[in-house]
């Protein structure tokens, strides 16, 4: 049996982080009341006209030189027509002719080594509204409509679901690092529609293609394709012919389905944009772009090893997402104890983000909290334990740990006098552990250790306690 | 006392200054004649005497105040597919019977920062689709020279309201001589200004691309003092210029000497009615009697320009058209099965015959395996025809031409033939695609009594040049 081969490419799309929408001056927030940041721009009224936000076209400039994208100087907008509800004008206003971008690439690993997803072009467009379903009618929801765009089209560069994956991952981490979107999913801040097409391997020419559309989730786009391409070779491997055309994904049963055929595609009838003059870019600004470009991840892995002096392992954790790397870096500069830190954030800090589901900005962790906690531990003012059970507070209520140390006296007991006395306490008490350390039983200082912290009700200088046992029995002659 | 109703806009606001009346009784005339006139011309499709008198009072009181505003208590008609917050927009079509304006548009905004009085909404083809004012879906309106014949299209109601006595002053729009067209069949001045010059938001919209609002007034100096009111940059409107407004009025000195004018003879061929062609080259000849020079040019590409209109317009149009689907905007059909079903039946029930004609005509023009043979060539025609006036400039200051190749016709003649409908507006539609400035004034009448207008058109921007010289004609005629 001949083998197959996979082709996929995707159309990504990415919302701006502007404040106001591509053609009007309304709120691009999220989660507000439906159809409160509206007016007769975004909702289509009669008479009224889009104006271009340059903000928007700064942010898709600037994704495109992260991507290596050609910037095109001369750049122009076209409507693209059809009827659909969460759209008041029926027509979209995005480009065709003339896109913002041209060419550029995400750099994927593979097991076969690294390897360039080329991307064809990104264009600007403006978000349509949301359809709600309700049992008996349907609503329309305008918020969303008219927030800035950007299409990223790849080339059928990706031949399975994981180098998808990796694609996607990459994109996502260059558009954040860019400062151009949040690529929040759980917001629909990055949908993605799929080109999926299979071929026997020694065949030139693509399959024939399906697209699946509109996916938020990077799991639903892995289980849409992994879905897509048994469905495709089953059909091929029995002899028949893929049908061209767009299929949707049914999350619930793990399946997708078919939308409309070839024959009943749309003609979208695009025709130039009248209402919008077409965008010129100076040349010498969009070089003053790329000369402020902030740094791709891989440089930042980089930088962080050499201006931290931390393993490789620990930049790449960190870097994955910028806002941790942001919060490392300022922590660092705070506390100055790299390593130290880079383990809390790797461990603890983590931890607590994967169990309460929440983002480094979304917690109420601050990167000065954090390296005071650091520094406080650093100092011997209070210990590993005591630390580690303070972070949920910092975390969760965002407190400052010196101020808790304080009111709450938790303050490291190292008063040798103090010491001392617990020692001297629970040497009295546990007279068969003292025998049998005397006896040989080195193991037994660990127990009379932890009921000296016992005594101190952890504030004990775990170190201190160890070394003033050790002397005491030295003094003994143990 | 003369009747008021009757005054220019100059003499009305030159009378209201020296308090000789006031806005009321200047509005109060102007209702009176509505109502006496209005149920022949039937020009207004609304007029409410209560808030044109409300406003005139506010506007008395401003005066009082010390206010003198520049258009102070002045009533303007407004053609019904201007946004003005708060009054009907109907667009004379069944799809807008119920809609009120939500916003003002620009145009609006600036009348009522010049302290205008929104004197009523005048009637129209349904979407400014139309030549004649019959395509509108709720009456016609009549010419006031002889109430058999159409008052010209699309803003026919505007034009008959001035020519009629009915208005001071009104605003139109112009997509493809629908200012221009109406004020030469009614014997009123119409201005199209260049694109770019006025803005269009609030103005619902036929053909983006070809659009604009100007004003239709009873002299050339009345036109000049409403256009510097509505023009300039508007920062809602991209395609508007930030160009200087000139003070209009203040330049409407000088006659005919030195002036080059230009006679494109594309413009000059059989097939208009010798009465127009005869009173046009005789306003020609006085012109050249004034001293002026008359030149021969050529606008070689002028055939296709009704071509290609008739694509690029009605491709705009049939997007711009798409928002009244029943869903948010338009009228909805009772039960629908489908949304599919909204979509079908609201259009063909609240769209007229003609506005579905353009509609499918432009949906057709830009559809897969056929956009480059209309709309792409269409495109490159109407650089070619642009590039004919760049170039005719370069010989003359301004060109002079007919409106229209006939004068008014009888209501029903022409519009069981759509396609000689369209070509009756070869005169005037070049000067859109061309996005230049033109104005229509009165030079003469038929024997029949209607009148024929004389088109001059100047250079993009060029409006004070067109209007200086259709201020010296206009005072050799009244000389």
């Amino acid at each position: 049996m001949s083998k197959y081969l996979i082709t996929i490419g995707l159309e990504t799309h990415v919302h701006l982080k502007t404040h106001t929408k591509m053609f009007c001056g309304c709120a691009t927030e999220f989660g507000s009341e439906a159809n409160t940041h509206v007016c007769p721009v975004c909702l289509g009224y009669p008479g009224a006209l889009p104006v271009m936000n340059g903000e928007a076209i700064k942010q898709c400039v600037i994704a495109g030189l992260m991507l290596g994208c050609e910037i095109n100087h001369y750049s122009t907008f076209d409507r693209k027509n059809y009827f659909y509800p969460d759209m008041c004008k029926d027509y979209q206003i995005t480009q065709m002719e003339k896109p913002l971008c041209i060419g550029g690439g995400v750099t994927i690993d593979t097991p076969e080594g690294s390897r360039r997803v080329r991307i064809h072009h990104i264009h600007q467009e403006e978000d349509a509204g949301k359809i709600i379903h309700y049992a008996r009618h349907s609503g329309v929801d305008f918020n969303r409509c008219g927030t800035p765009l950007m299409e990223i089209v790849s080339e059928p560069d990706l031949s399975s679901p994981d180098e998808a994956m990796a694609y996607l991952h990459n994109l996502r981490q260059i558009l954040v690092y860019a400062g151009v979107s949040e690529c929040n999913l759980e917001e629909g801040n990055m949908r993605s529609d799929v080109n999926i097409s299979v071929r026997p391997e020694g065949q030139e020419e693509l399959g024939i293609r399906a697209e699946i559309k509109n996916m938020n989730t990077f799991k639903g786009i892995y289980a849409a394709l992994e879905y897509e391409i048994e469905r495709q070779l089953y059909i091929v491997k029995k002899g028949g012919t893929i049908t061209q055309e767009t299929r949707r994904w049914d999350a619930d049963l793990g399946e997708t389905q078919s939308m409309r055929t070839k024959e009943n595609a749309h003609d979208y009838r695009y025709f130039p944009e009248p209402d919008l003059v077409p965008v010129t870019l100076d040349k010498e600004m969009v070089e003053q772009w790329r000369a402020a470009l902030p740094e791709l991840p891989a440089a930042r892995r980089e930088r962080m090893v050499k201006e931290y002096g931390i393993p490789e392992y620990d930049a790449g954790v960190l870097a994955d997402e910028k806002p941790n790397a942001d919060f490392f870096e300022i922590a660092a500069k705070l506390c100055g104890e790299f390593k130290t830190l880079s383990n809390w954030f790797m461990t603890d800090v983590m931890c607590l983000l994967s169990e309460s589901g929440k983002t480094i900005t979304q917690c109420s962790l601050t990167p000065k909290s954090l390296a005071e906690l650091v520094t406080l531990v650093k100092k011997g003012v209070i210990n590993g334990p005591t630390a580690k059970e303070l972070l949920p507070e910092l975390f969760n209520d965002g407190l400052m740990p010196a101020k808790m140390v304080e009111e709450r006296g938790l303050a490291q007991v190292s008063d040798s006098g103090a010491l001392e006395s617990f020692m001297n306490e629970v040497f009295e008490a546990n007279e068969k552990s003292v025998a049998d350390y005397l006896a040989g039983k080195k193991a037994a200082a660990g127990y009379l250790t932890g009921q000296v912290m016992k005594l101190s009700r952890g504030k004990a200088d775990p170190k201190l306690v160890n070394k003033m046992i050790a002397e005491k029995f030295a003094g003994m002659g143990g | 006392m003369e009747d008021i109703a009757t005054l220019t806009l100059a003499g009305a606001l030159d009378g209201l200054k020296k308090k000789e009346f006031s806005s009321v009784e200047l509005n109060q005339a102007l209702v009176d004649s509505i109502d006496k006139k209005d149920g022949d011309l039937k020009a207004y499709l609304k007029m409410d005497p209560e808030y044109i008198l409300k406003q005139a009072a506010e506007s008395d009181q401003k005066r009082a105040a010390g206010d003198d505003s520049s258009l102070l208590g002045v009533p303007i008609a407004i053609k019904d597919l201007i946004n003005v917050k708060g009054e009907s927009c109907s667009c004379a079509s069944r799809q807008l019977e119920k809609y009120n304006a939500l916003y003002d548009a620009t145009v609006a905004a600036k009348l009522r920062y010049a302290g205008a009085v929104f004197a009523g909404r005048t009637n129209m083809d349904e979407f400014a689709m139309g030549s004649s004012t019959e395509n509108s879906a709720f009456q016609i309106t009549r010419n006031p020279h002889n109430l058999e014949c159409v008052p010209g299209g699309s803003s026919g109601g505007s034009a008959a309201a001035v020519a009629g006595g009915e208005a001071i002053a009104a605003l139109g729009t112009d997509t493809g001589g629908s200012i221009r067209q109406p004020a030469s069949f009614c014997g009123c001045v119409g201005m199209k200004p260049s694109y770019g010059r006025v803005s269009r938001y609030g103005v619902t919209a036929y053909a983006s691309s070809l659009d604009q609002v100007g004003p239709m007034t009873k002299t050339v100096e009345d036109a000049a003092i409403l256009l510097k009111e509505l023009a300039g940059f508007d920062p809602h409107d991209g395609t508007t210029l930030d160009v200087k407004v000139p003070d209009y009025q203040a330049h409407l000195t000088g006659g005919m000497k030195g002036l080059k004018i230009g006679l494109p003879k594309e413009f000059y061929v059989d097939g208009s009615d010798p009465e127009v062609s005869q009173a046009v080259l005789k306003a020609v000849e006085s012109c050249r009697a004034a001293g002026a020079e008359i030149v021969d040019v050529s606008l070689p590409h002028t055939e296709y320009a009704i071509a290609v209109y008739y694509i690029l317009a009605t491709a705009e149009a049939s997007a711009n058209l798409a928002r009244f689907d029943g869903v948010r905007f338009g009228h909805r059909a009772e039960s629908p099965k489908s949304v599919f079903d909204l979509y079908a039946q609201s259009r063909a029930e609240g769209f007229g015959t003609e506005v579905k004609r353009r509609i499918i005509l432009g949906t057709y023009v830009l559809s897969s395996g056929y956009y480059d043979a209309y709309y792409g060539k269409a495109q490159k025609a109407r650089t070619l025809i642009r590039e004919d006036y760049t170039k005719a400039f370069e010989k003359c200051d301004v060109l002079m031409t007919p409106v229209s190749p006939t004068p008014a016709y009888k209501i029903g003649e022409a519009s069981q033939d759509p396609l000689k409908m369209y070509l009756g507006d070869i005169f005037t539609v070049p000067a859109n695609l061309a996005g230049i400035c033109g104005i229509s004034l009165p030079c003469g009448s038929t024997r029949g009594g209607l009148p024929v207008g004389l088109q001059i058109l100047g250079p993009a921007f060029g409006e004070e040049r067109i209007l200086k010289t259709a201020y010296a004609f206009e005072q050799m005629q009244g000389a």
